[in-house]
């Protein structure tokens, strides 16, 4: 079990023939994820990395059957792709691309809640997800992971490398990792991800990891409190991030003395979860939760 | 990014906001007798352009009593260097001014349009304390703040739109005059990809009429690509110049007051070294994120940012080299260092497939460069390095530089 996606999990690309459409789907195809095609407008027909090419999102589900898509169109464009896969019936959508101007993602937020409220969409500026040893969708480098049983949960790219790193380092490897991004309004939050988390028998404790701004960290920490059950280890980065300042990612500001790293550590603490300071011991602090918990 | 007042006003009157006439002038001259807005007492308010607010306890803003004062009193504003609380310790240079006739005003509100993240959707905030720092508002009273969501399908309602017109006490024209401006506000926001649009104060004039004395514009930093001509219109006087030359070559970079500098590819990331530098003892230098490809001109052009700071007595690299090959990295950070002369010690944390090769290319290239696979004990080696490297400052002045 895991979350999201599995080795059953079909996937297609869409912004197939890109640069980086391209780069990344050889990525995935070496990491033996199972996929079925891609999408370029205008290509449909041909066959690219071996595999067949459609015009539109529609087209490829229909012939491959496809129920999850990686996304790597330009930001202008993105979207526009993203409604495009929902309505074409994919399940589980991934949009790595960053720079989405933030009334485009309003928009396909409320269309996504009114049409297609099933749909997970992760992202976008995001790595994107992955089931260790089945099925990889994004831009994380599939050799770091191993099949295991922590979950993770982050809203930055590389800081969730880190994570994964020092579990397989561990021992404990990953069910899931979910990259939920860096931007204001994104799909899946980390509340989202707890909920799968916790019915999932592969994943036995979540490592979380948020960033400075806005309060879905918080959010996380009352829906652990209330319906949580399992250990969850987690790292807020920006501790010494100064106010008013954007770091990097678009979400990551604290205005008007909210969203600072100590409040969520704060809240994150008083609910119960195994907070850590230093962001290279968020494997070692999960083995020994695990560890005395077991005893 | 932001909008000076001056456009900011310009963009809401095309969208049939009430704004006074007004001249934007860079010269003293151009505030010639019939040039000047027309007032009723002779009385005009000389605004000092600037990326700030509290620009009027910082003396950027003045009063003038006739067309000859105003002359005298752009003159003494251009030029300037204006620090508010805002601006930080270095301030913001005065090139543009905005000269408007005095209004007569009764009441002053507080309206805003901006993002709620927890919502998901824009909020409309709305005061009847104008003129004021809304968070100080939002901490004295915060019954006093009216809010609203709109959602993206339909739009502002009508309704909306009237009942914070009567929870804001307005009356006879102003309570007429309330809904068309604010609809005006959010199509502005929404067809120029605002991130805020801030009216404070809005008056209602002694006249009984609504009017924006004071209007701030953030766009949205992603939408660049469909605001161009707003986007040309930006004025970088206003900003850092290192994070302006830092954007030009795709890096993202914040200056810090620490000593410690710091390169690191992910935001997140980047943000965890900074912590791990401050709890290793040391201070962070900067934030500086070099994205995903961490090509030599980039890294080169890192560098060179890095060292332009003469704080700065040692460098941490922190690299996850995921998809890219570390001895590749390791490359791009030997010839980068070699074409900057980098000579401050330099610890470089690679992480990630053929790390062992790239740590030994770095061990082997000659240069102060100290490689390290372990996260904490680079945070722990550099702050050791910067105190080491920390001699009086008429020694460390151009070191690297």
């Amino acid at each position: 079990m895991s979350i999201l996606i599995n080795q059953q999990t079909r996937v297609i690309c869409q912004g197939f023939t890109g640069k980086q459409g391209t780069f990344h789907s050889e990525q995935a195809i070496a990491y033996g994820t199972h996929f079925v095609g891609g999408v370029t407008p205008g290509k449909g027909g041909q066959r690219h990395l071996d595999r067949p090419v459609f015009d539109t999102v529609h087209d490829a589900v229909r012939e491959t059957r496809a129920t999850a898509s990686m996304i790597y169109v330009p930001a202008a464009f993105a979207a526009d792709a993203i409604l495009e896969a929902a309505d074409a019936g994919i399940e589980v959508i991934a949009c790595i691309t960053e720079g989405i101007p933030v009334l485009d993602m309003l928009n396909v937020k409320a269309v996504l809640a009114a049409d297609y409220p099933d749909v997970r969409l992760v992202g976008p500026n995001c790595p994107g997800l992955i089931t260790p040893g089945e099925c990889k969708i994004g831009i994380m480098p599939g050799a770091i992971h191993r099949p295991g049983k922590i979950g993770i949960v982050s809203r930055s790219g590389t800081l969730t490398y880190e994570a994964v790193a020092q579990t397989t380092a561990a021992g404990l490897g990953q069910s899931t990792c979910v990259g939920i991004g860096g931007d204001p309004i994104h799909g899946m939050d980390f509340i989202d991800c707890l909920a799968l988390f916790a019915d999932d028998p592969q994943t036995h404790a979540v490592i979380m990891v948020g960033e400075i701004g806005g309060n879905a960290e918080e959010e996380a920490a009352h829906f652990i409190q209330e319906q949580f059950n399992k250990p969850v280890v987690a790292y807020i980065a920006g501790a010494t991030a100064p106010s008013g300042k954007r770091m990097g990612h678009a979400g990551a500001v604290i205005s008007g003395g909210r969203g600072s790293a100590e409040d969520k550590f704060r809240t994150l603490a008083a609910a119960g979860v195994h907070i850590v300071r230093d962001p290279t011991t968020m494997g070692r602090a999960m083995a020994e939760l695990l560890g005395a918990s077991h005893v | 990014m932001n909008l000076h007042e001056y456009q900011a006003k310009a963009l809401l009157a095309g969208f049939n906001v009430p704004v006074a006439p007004g001249l934007t002038i860079t010269h003293p001259a151009q505030a010639a007798d019939d040039q000047l807005p027309p007032t009723v007492g002779g009385k005009w308010v000389i605004k000092a352009q600037i990326h700030s607010g509290a620009r009027g306890k910082a003396g950027g803003v003045l009063i003038a009593h006739s067309p000859d004062d105003v002359r005298e009193k752009a003159a003494q504003l251009l030029g300037k260097t204006l620090v508010t609380h805002q601006t930080g310790p270095a301030g913001l240079p005065v090139h543009q001014l905005l000269i408007e006739p005095a209004s007569a005003i009764a009441r002053e509100l507080y309206l805003a349009l901006t993002l709620d993240r927890a919502a998901q959707r824009i909020v409309v905030i709305a005061s009847q304390h104008g003129g004021m720092d809304i968070e100080q508002v939002s901490n004295d009273h915060p019954d006093a703040i009216f809010r609203l969501h709109i959602n993206p399908t339909v739009g502002l309602m009508g309704y909306q739109a009237r009942r914070l017109a009567f929870a804001l006490n307005l009356t006879d024209t102003a309570l007429k005059q309330f809904p068309a401006l604010l609809r005006g506000a959010y199509d502005a926001f929404i067809r120029h990809d605002a991130d805020l649009i801030e009216i404070n104060p809005l008056a209602v004039t002694a006249g009984g009429d609504l009017l924006a004395v004071d209007a701030k514009i953030t766009l949205d930093g992603n939408a660049g690509y469909r605001q161009k001509a707003l986007f040309a219109a930006r004025d970088v006087t206003q900003e850092d110049p290192t994070e302006v030359a830092a954007q030009a070559s795709g890096l993202n970079y914040i200056a810090l007051s620490g000593e410690i500098a710091c390169m690191v590819n992910g935001a997140g990331l980047a943000m965890a070294t900074m912590d791990l530098i401050q709890s290793a003892g040391g201070s962070p230098a900067n934030f500086l994120d070099v994205g995903g490809g961490t090509s030599t001109e980039k890294v080169s052009a890192a560098f060179k940012l890095i060292l332009a700071n003469p704080r700065v007595t040692a460098i941490l690299v922190n690299i996850f080299g995921g998809i890219v090959r570390c001895d590749l990295i390791a490359n791009g950070i030997i010839a980068a260092a070699h074409e900057v002369g980098l000579t401050l010690p330099t610890v470089v944390r690679l992480e990630g497939t053929n790390a062992a090769e790239g740590r030994r290319l770095l061990a082997e290239s000659g240069l102060n460069l100290i490689a390290e696979n372990d996260l904490a004990a680079a945070a722990a080696r550099v702050v050791q390095l910067s105190q080491t490297s920390k001699t009086p400052p008429s020694q460390t002045k151009g070191v690297g530089a």
